[in-house]
């Protein structure tokens, strides 16, 4: 059985100009396997083509060489309602201008279930309240989206991307916003998700210590290349972290066992 | 309550007080007709050569034709224009698509198109091309790396609509003077009586954009997640919104070649009904359709009833709510939240 996300040597850069604006990143050459029911990081500096990679997964960016497949079908075969059927990406901010109320946010996952439909019908509502209640959002159905708090509205994103019932749940920077314990909540409910429902989980963070946490195995990428893949503790490594990221670090141990990355500041 | 449930209550409340109003409308005006006259020419008991028959069936009923699918279609319009740009003040006049509209239909008309039903698809063809036209402009001047935001959206409104305004003053300047008048008065917006063959072509295009718009709400909905968010859902938001683009052109362009760049509709009426209806489109669109109709009849009424025997333009009435309106809505968003 293939793995459920594979990149088989994908090469992407960007048109000129916009690669003068993304400081210029390529991928040539990009290879590597996603396993069902894994929790899986991709971490590294800015533009190191993190959310690229996420782009090119669900489609927003092509590849210009390689293949990318989703349980071994190639993801450019797919159609693209096919595709948010079988991948559903957490949005990084809520719509701010127009208010929707949850209820309605969490249904619009059920959109590439049925895109001809105008109405969602009751199946599409009892997937959205099983969402709902996976997320602990049930009570938060009647509100408008900008009446909640940061760590409310995240869940409320995350109802929308489980309403889709995806194989794939795919989130970029999922804490951005979030304080200590909307932090904590949110790492809290993904580790439920992948474990009591084998939900595979793709993370891209800035933050090296929720992705040792969470992830079962970590992708660090520099400049469009893979530096390492592996357990979050043959990945974190200080001399690694050091020449990536171009900075001073100390690695320890966490309470949970876990790799813990610390900034040194030089003082001098 | 479902969504269905909710659009069919919805629409049966403002189909009826669309109904209601629309009737009303049909007993006042300057002509001051008794109650039972009017009764009498709709039940079509009247002479056909009678004033009530005439005055009633000839320039009120189309009348309140004309502003029922004059305010439908600019509302909608509205709608269209503010999930597109994702911004609760686009609308065809304030994005300066009005002013594109009434450069084409301007241009249509120095160009001999008067009359008739073939001149009346040709200025609403003008029309619709010089709304596609300042859309466009406006799109790509306020389109910078990263989105469209918010002020340089309404920037590039009011630049395109002075620009347009400018040509048509240019255009007015040049040629005869005798035909100013006419001009000026539909430029303020006029819902002069419109011949049969001409109101029919007008309902047929409104409701064709209104039908667009509508058919694409869910999608729409789904667009104000963003376009990256959109696509990752199984939208095509190329597709999308170049189809709702052309068919908020499509309206705008129809309504002012019909009844002139009447402002503001489009904003104030979807503003009102998103309080009670909530932001789903696919009960914002078709309400906005109904109560957009219902508040132009109401304001061409008294347009055309507070200075009697003489007539104000109905777009001084919208301009006069709707700018004061504005400043609310736009006051009331850059409070910090």
């Amino acid at each position: 059985m293939s793995a459920l996300v594979e990149f088989a040597d994908v090469g992407f850069s960007y048109a000129k100009p916009a690669a003068r604006r993304a400081r210029a990143f390529a991928f040539a050459g990009l290879s590597f396997a996603i396993e069902r029911g894994e929790v899986f990081g991709v971490i590294g500096p800015n533009s190191a083509g993190k959310t690229s990679l996420l782009r090119l997964l669900t489609r927003v960016l092509t590849a210009q060489r390689g293949e990318i497949r989703l349980d071994g079908r190639p993801v450019g075969a797919l159609r693209p309602w096919e595709l948010a059927r079988e991948i559903a990406v957490v949005p990084q901010e809520a719509p701010r201008p127009f208010p929707f109320t949850v209820r309605e946010l969490v249904l619009m996952g059920r959109y590439p279930h049925a895109p001809q439909r105008f109405f969602e019908d009751a199946a599409d509502a009892a997937a959205a309240r099983a969402a709902m209640l996976a997320t602990d959002t049930v009570e938060l159905a009647p509100l408008p989206l900008d009446e909640l708090s940061g760590g409310e509205r995240q869940r409320a994103l995350l109802a929308k991307a489980l309403a889709q019932e995806p194989r794939l749940l795919v989130l970029d920077e999922p804490t951005a916003h979030l304080d200590l314990r909307y932090q904590a909540e949110t790492a809290a409910l993904l580790r439920r998700l992948n474990r009591e429902r084998g939900l595979t989980i793709l993370l891209v963070s800035h933050d090296l210590n929720l992705a040792a946490e969470l992830c079962d195995r970590l992708l660090l990428l520099r400049a469009g290349e893979i530096a390492r893949v592996g357990a979050p503790a043959d990945v974190l490594e200080q001399r690694l972290l050091e020449d990536v990221f171009g900075c001073r670090v100390v690695v320890n141990t966490s309470p949970s066992g876990r790799p813990s990355v610390q900034l040194t500041y030089d003082r001098r | 309550m479902s969504e269905a449930r909710r659009l069919a209550i919805a629409l049966a409340a403002l189909g009826t007080m669309l109904l209601l109003l629309g009737v009303a409308a049909l007993f006042v005006g300057s002509a001051g007709l008794s109650p039972a006259a009017v009764a009498r020419a709709l039940a079509g008991r009247a002479d056909a050569s009678s004033v009530e028959a005439i005055v009633t069936l000839s320039l009120r009923l189309p009348r309140v034709a004309a502003a029922v699918l004059a305010g439908a279609g600019l509302a909608v319009a509205g709608v269209g224009f503010q999930a597109l740009t994702r911004n609760p003040l686009a609308e065809p006049s304030v994005l300066g698509v009005s002013s594109g509209a009434a450069f084409g239909v301007v241009l249509a008309q120095i160009l001999g198109f008067e009359t008739g039903l073939v001149a009346a698809l040709g200025l609403a063809a003008f029309a619709f091309a010089g709304a596609l036209l300042a859309a466009v402009i406006v799109y790509l001047v306020a389109s910078a790396p990263g989105g469209l935001v918010i002020q340089s959206l309404l920037l590039a409104g009011v630049i395109v609509g002075i620009f347009f305004t400018a040509a048509i003053t240019v255009i007015i300047s040049i040629v005869d003077f005798n035909r100013l008048s006419g001009v000026i008065h539909w430029l303020l917006g006029n819902l002069a009586p419109i011949p049969a063959t001409s109101l029919a072509l007008f309902a047929l295009l409104a409701a064709a954009g209104v039908a667009v718009i509508v058919r694409s709400a869910r999608e729409l909905n789904i667009l104000a997640l963003g376009e990256e968010a959109a696509s990752q859902l199984g939208v095509d938001a190329e597709r999308l919104k170049r189809r709702v683009f052309a068919a908020a052109a499509l309206l705008t362009g129809t309504v002012v070649a019909f009844a002139g760049p009447i402002g503001f509709v489009g904003l104030i009426v979807p503003h009102v009904l998103r309080g009670l209806v909530g932001q789903d489109n696919r009960l914002l669109a078709p309400a906005s359709a109904l109560a957009g109709g219902a508040f132009l009849l109401t304001a061409d009424t008294l347009a055309r009833n507070v200075v009697a025997p003489a007539e104000l333009s109905v777009g001084v009435i919208t301009a006069f709510c709707g700018a004061p309106f504005f400043v609310w809505v736009l006051r009331a968003r850059s409070r910090p939240a």
